[in-house]
């Protein structure tokens, strides 16, 4: 029994050190890093740093190019906050249809959306339609791009949550005469609630570690989002690694703070979203 | 009832959906097979027929897109189904730190995939990058991982399957907490041996989780763009250029065209391994 006991506490340890080396090593060569001097995180060691230098590397990251760091955040956030909300209140809606009406329109509606799930957009027809209707290069076309693009996994979120609800719910409000539209948005909506919180998350993740889109569809210092901004300091700092690291340090924090807070939220809604699919 | 589906579920609550969806997303698919037979500029073009598959498959800096990104996915997608696989097993053992371990596995997705591919490339710099110093402790000569044309693309595969392993290790986790324990015990009462357990009762009873698995590894694989981008630019020459990382190429040259048939035949290559697959591996689930 106690030979099993001590088995088991050095499998502990084991399997614990074992992560700790493969996934937190490069993430501690990060932080490390970007305490360092120049000359010092020059080297790329994980050795401890000769002399810390942090509150002049973040300062000097936040300040780069006019504080270019804040106005890219500003961006992100934005685009996020917005498509994020956007994508909950069509996606709700379209995955409560979908699920509940078996007729050949839903039917057509979900095999697009889940032929979306796999197929990759067109990327210059996309611009090309965006510019059709002049909204390339804007924060609101960002926005709908980004949209359009969750469309088919938040709605597969949905519509599998609705699964859940029984009918009953909605046929007994509509003898009580509550309107269609009543229905969605005062009883069915807040029955949502769990669902939606894991696809805020999840999207908001997605949509802020974005990097293609706005490569593509919101090019230029202008409206830089935080990505895009991490990839052309790559260039410009090349050679400041502690700079370069402050920098996905500031971009990972909103990140990290989510995941300490969701933590169970988000791995679970990975899983069951990509079982779903 | 027929009736009453209708009014209760109008139409209508599709409206935003379908319009957003549909200009955006499939108008522009549609739109793409037209394109991709042309030479055009966004505002004015000149039909060339099939000549930009012929370029496609013809150049060797285009094609080797086509073959890449095939090593890329096959690869990610093995390693991913495997190494997931192995940490799911242990990480649903009776170890007390799985909560804090799957955490730490899982992270790393939440970093943004170009500040994963920054940090990697400074790992793995040829002469002193962390990589090289443990391989010469190890006496083991230095490898150039992103210099060396043989050798970047798995460099990158490497770095793909750390970021992206966590979450094929949280789906099979939540299959294989969801298969009833009672098989276990009566599989040990028989005398079965855990690995013999692993293999008759384990895998096929999380075979949607393996095939979900599969599928997002595979379709993620064939779309890589931002951590090729981020590590190596497609280079060292063209070794590690994919699909997608020849479409910006092209479409940063103003080759829109070109750019567009590449597009198209990415997502041929999708529709002509992805569903077939999807649906061969679908077909042989097993409901628990």
């Amino acid at each position: 029994m106690i030979k099993r006991k001590v088995k088991l506490a050095a499998a502990d340890i084991i399997v614990l050190l074992s992560s700790l080396l493969i996934f937190g090593t490069p993430l501690y060569f990060l932080v490390i890093n970007s305490f360092k001097s120049q000359k010092d995180a020059r080297a790329l060691s994980i050795a401890w740093p000769e002399t810390f230098h942090i509150g002049e590397n973040f300062y000097e990251a936040f300040s780069n190019q006019n504080y270019l760091i804040i106005r890219a955040f500003g961006n992100s956030v934005l685009i996020t906050f917005f498509s994020v909300l956007g994508l909950i209140c069509i996606c709700a809606m379209a995955g409560y249809v979908i699920q509940r009406r078996k007729d050949r329109l839903s039917k057509i509606v979900n095999g697009c959306i889940l032929t979306g799930l796999m197929i990759p957009p067109a990327i210059l027809p996309t611009i090309w339609v965006m510019q059709g209707i002049g909204i390339y290069k804007t924060i609101f076309g960002m926005v709908l791009v980004e949209i359009a693009l969750g469309i088919p996994f938040t709605t597969m979120l949905f519509r599998g949550y609705m699964g859940s609800i029984p009918r009953e719910i909605e046929e007994a409000a509509l003898i009580d005469g509550c309107g269609k539209f009543r229905i969605f948005a005062v009883i069915i909506a807040p029955l949502l609630k769990p669902i939606a919180s894991t696809a805020v998350i999840l999207q908001a993740v997605t949509v802020f570690n974005d990097f293609v889109n706005p490569l593509y569809f919101l090019p230029g210092n202008k409206n830089a989002t935080i990505q895009l901004t991490l990839y052309n300091f790559m260039g410009k700092f090349s050679n400041k690694y502690n700079l370069l690291f402050a920098d996905i340090i500031l971009i990972t924090i909103p990140m990290l703070v989510l995941f300490i807070f969701f933590n169970k939220r988000i791995i679970d809604g990975m899983a069951a979203g990509a079982v779903k699919g | 009832m027929k009736k009453k589906t209708k009014t209760i579920y109008s139409a209508w609550f599709l409206a935003p959906a379908v319009i957003i969806f549909g200009l955006l997303f499939i108008i522009p698919t549609v739109i793409s097979l037209f394109f991709s037979m042309t030479v055009w500029d966004l505002s004015s073009f000149r039909w060339v027929g099939l000549q930009n598959f012929i370029d496609f498959f013809s150049e060797y800096s285009l094609r080797i897109g086509i073959k890449n990104t095939f090593i890329y996915a096959a690869a990610t997608c093995v390693l991913k189904v495997v190494i997931g696989l192995l940490f799911a097993v242990i990480l649903t053992s009776k170890i007390r730190t799985k909560n804090l371990v799957r955490s730490i596995i899982f992270f790393p997705n939440l970093i943004s995939t170009v500040a994963v591919g920054i940090i990697f490339s400074a790992l793995m710099h040829p002469s002193k990058g962390l990589f090289n110093e443990v391989l010469g402790f190890l006496g083991i000569g230095g490898i150039n991982w992103l210099g060396d044309r043989s050798i970047a693309l798995y460099s990158v595969i490497m770095t793909d399957v750390w970021k992206g392993v966590g979450v094929a290790t949280v789906i099979y986790i939540a299959g294989i907490s969801a298969i009833p324990k009672d098989y276990y015990e009566a599989a040990s009462l028989d005398g079965a041996t855990s690995v013999k357990q692993f293999f008759t009762i384990t895998i096929p009873l999380c075979r949607s989780s393996i095939n979900s698995v599969i599928i997002l590894a595979f379709i993620g694989g064939m779309r890589t763009f931002d951590l090729i981008w981020s590590m190596t630019g497609g280079g060292p020459g063209f070794a590690t250029d994919t699909i997608a990382s020849v479409i910006y190429k092209q479409y940063a040259a103003g080759f829109y065209g070109l750019s567009t048939a590449g597009n198209v035949i990415m997502f041929l290559l999708i529709a002509v391994i992805a569903f077939p697959l999807f649906n061969y591996l679908t077909s042989k689930e097993v409901e628990v």
